[in-house]
């Protein structure tokens, strides 16, 4: 499901490629003081601009209509669709239950995230293997797999709402402190948690900001374009996907798909944004 | 009476702490547990990497401020573990260094067991002035002999920084490139000679 857009954001970044070059150009006979700072931010302001291009046009919609027409479609071995689908709101009821995710549900006794909970019904109700959907669970340049155009389709349907991540069940609540360990847990090869990169204000990585998600105004970024469509390869991703390649940069191991892990961070991170609008999948550098 | 109040204290104490043990275990032993449930080797990354060494566990349980007492004992025996070039040549060539500076791969379970990686310093840290896409989460190296002087000692302290930063502050964000493996001798010097060559770019 490749098309134009992956070109356009292509050609958008060609075009921004020359830009940190001529920063980097000083001039004859000036001393040569590195840039500054704002210099760099001047450069994630023009990558703001491509997005909000994009956004007129936003890729993710796409992934949006095929993911509601799966939902919707009888599929799997037991032939079901998925509108008896408990998202947390009742069976069948998708409008807000994304920003309401992650949440403790009684039937398995466990706190789940928005994805996790989509494939919990693509086995119960659909009879797919947990197993074969975690076989390839990221898009590639050949396919998107269908819980990624699902959880698209569920995000969508919070779009514009605030994020209410709840925290009255002691798991709810259990979920929030371990993600918060986890968050904070130094280990590995090079020593880092989630914290070492997004643990303080203002820091980078090469250009790249980062939020600092033990803060609520900052937090909402982790929420913020996701599920989203990344320029960088033209595919769609979720979640899922962004803290599976956060671990494999922080030098950990592979975390399964659809983990506790996952739902910890995700709680951990929602509670703290909780309150601040989500404007719905997005579009990602 | 006085006695009696005390026993009732006693007993209501004990009550608290029976209380404290009933609730689950303790949320960073149940994120510990989490992790070890979840994690699955890939490639060069093992499952060992989720268990932490005596450094990571201090800094763990001290939210990277650690007592001064236990983070000088600690950084002392970083420092006494430090290996310096057997010939005492400190300072490679600034070029390579460049590269190495530049090189962001290593250590992630998609780099390939043994293959030479590269240092990461741009991730976090201002260099040489030509390379405007640098991070800020270390403190910029611009000018770093140039502001510090040339000497041999600025050479040996910039060489045991690169080999293990937690010799010089125990919680440092900085990777341990020594110990680690991750970085060679010859890639330290170079990398040395890129912070303190007066013809490298970073001090012209």
């Amino acid at each position: 499901m490749r098309f134009a857009p992956g070109l356009c954001a292509l050609a958008a970044l060609a075009l921004l490629a020359p830009v940190p070059q001529a920063l980097g150009q000083a001039k004859p006979g000036a001393p040569k003081a590195p840039p500054a700072v704002a210099d760099k931010d001047a450069v994630t302001a023009e990558f703001e601009k491509f997005r909000a291009v994009l956004e007129d046009a936003n890729p993710a919609e796409l992934f949006e209509a095929r993911g509601e027409e799966l939902w919707k479609t009888r599929r799997g071995p037991n032939n079901a669709s998925l509108e008896r689908c408990d998202l947390g709101l009742g069976p069948g009821v998708v409008k807000g239950a994304y920003v309401q995710l992650p949440r403790y549900f009684a039937d398995v006794d466990k706190v789940m995230d928005a994805e996790r909970r989509i494939v919990h019904c693509m086995t119960t109700l659909q009879g797919f293997k947990l197993e074969e959907l975690a076989k390839r669970p990221f898009s590639t340049d050949t396919a998107t797999p269908e819980p990624v155009s699902l959880v698209t389709f569920v995000a969508g349907q919070s779009r514009g709402m605030k994020i209410a991540v709840p925290q009255k069940h002691p798991k709810e609540r259990e979920t929030y402190e371990i993600g918060r360990e986890i968050f904070f847990y130094r280990a590995g090869a090079y020593d880092f948690s989630c914290a070492s990169c997004h643990g303080e204000d203002g820091k980078r990585i090469r250009t790249q900001q980062l939020p600092n998600y033990t803060k609520p105004d900052q937090a909402i970024r982790a929420y913020q374009g996701w599920p989203g469509y990344r320029m960088t390869g033209g595919l769609m991703h979720t979640l899922q996907w962004r803290l599976w390649d956060c671990f494999r940069q922080q030098r950990f191991p592979e975390p399964g798909y659809v983990s506790d892990t996952g739902t910890a961070l995700l709680t951990y991170l929602g509670v703290n944004a909780n309150g601040h609008v989500y404007k719905g999948p997005g579009i990602k550098r | 009476m006085k006695r009696f109040t005390a026993s009732i204290l006693g007993v209501a104490t004990l009550a608290g702490v029976a209380a404290v043990l009933a609730q689950s275990a303790d949320p960073r032993s149940e994120a510990v547990a989490t992790l070890k449930r979840d994690f699955k080797p890939r490639g060069i990354a093992g499952t060992d990497r989720l268990v932490e060494d005596g450094v990571q566990a201090v800094c763990n349980r001290t939210g990277d401020k650690p007592p001064k007492e236990i983070a000088l004992r600690l950084e002392q025996d970083q420092l006494a573990a430090i290996k310096y070039p057997a010939d005492g040549k400190l300072m490679g060539d600034w070029k390579a260094g460049e590269r190495i500076a530049q090189d962001g791969r290593g250590m992630t379970w998609s780099d390939r067991a043994g293959a030479p990686g590269g240092g990461s310093c741009y991730n976090c840290h201002q260099i040489g002035p030509n390379e405007t896409s640098f991070g800020t989460i270390g403190p910029s190296l611009y000018q770093f002999g140039k502001l510090r002087g040339y000497g041999p000692d600025v050479q040996r302290y910039a060489y045991g920084k690169i080999y293990n930063a937690k010799a010089f502050s125990l919680c440092s964000q900085m990777p341990r490139f020594g110990p680690l493996g991750a970085l060679t001798e010859q890639q330290i010097i170079d990398l040395v000679a890129l912070l303190m060559d007066p013809a490298s770019p970073v001090n012209r």
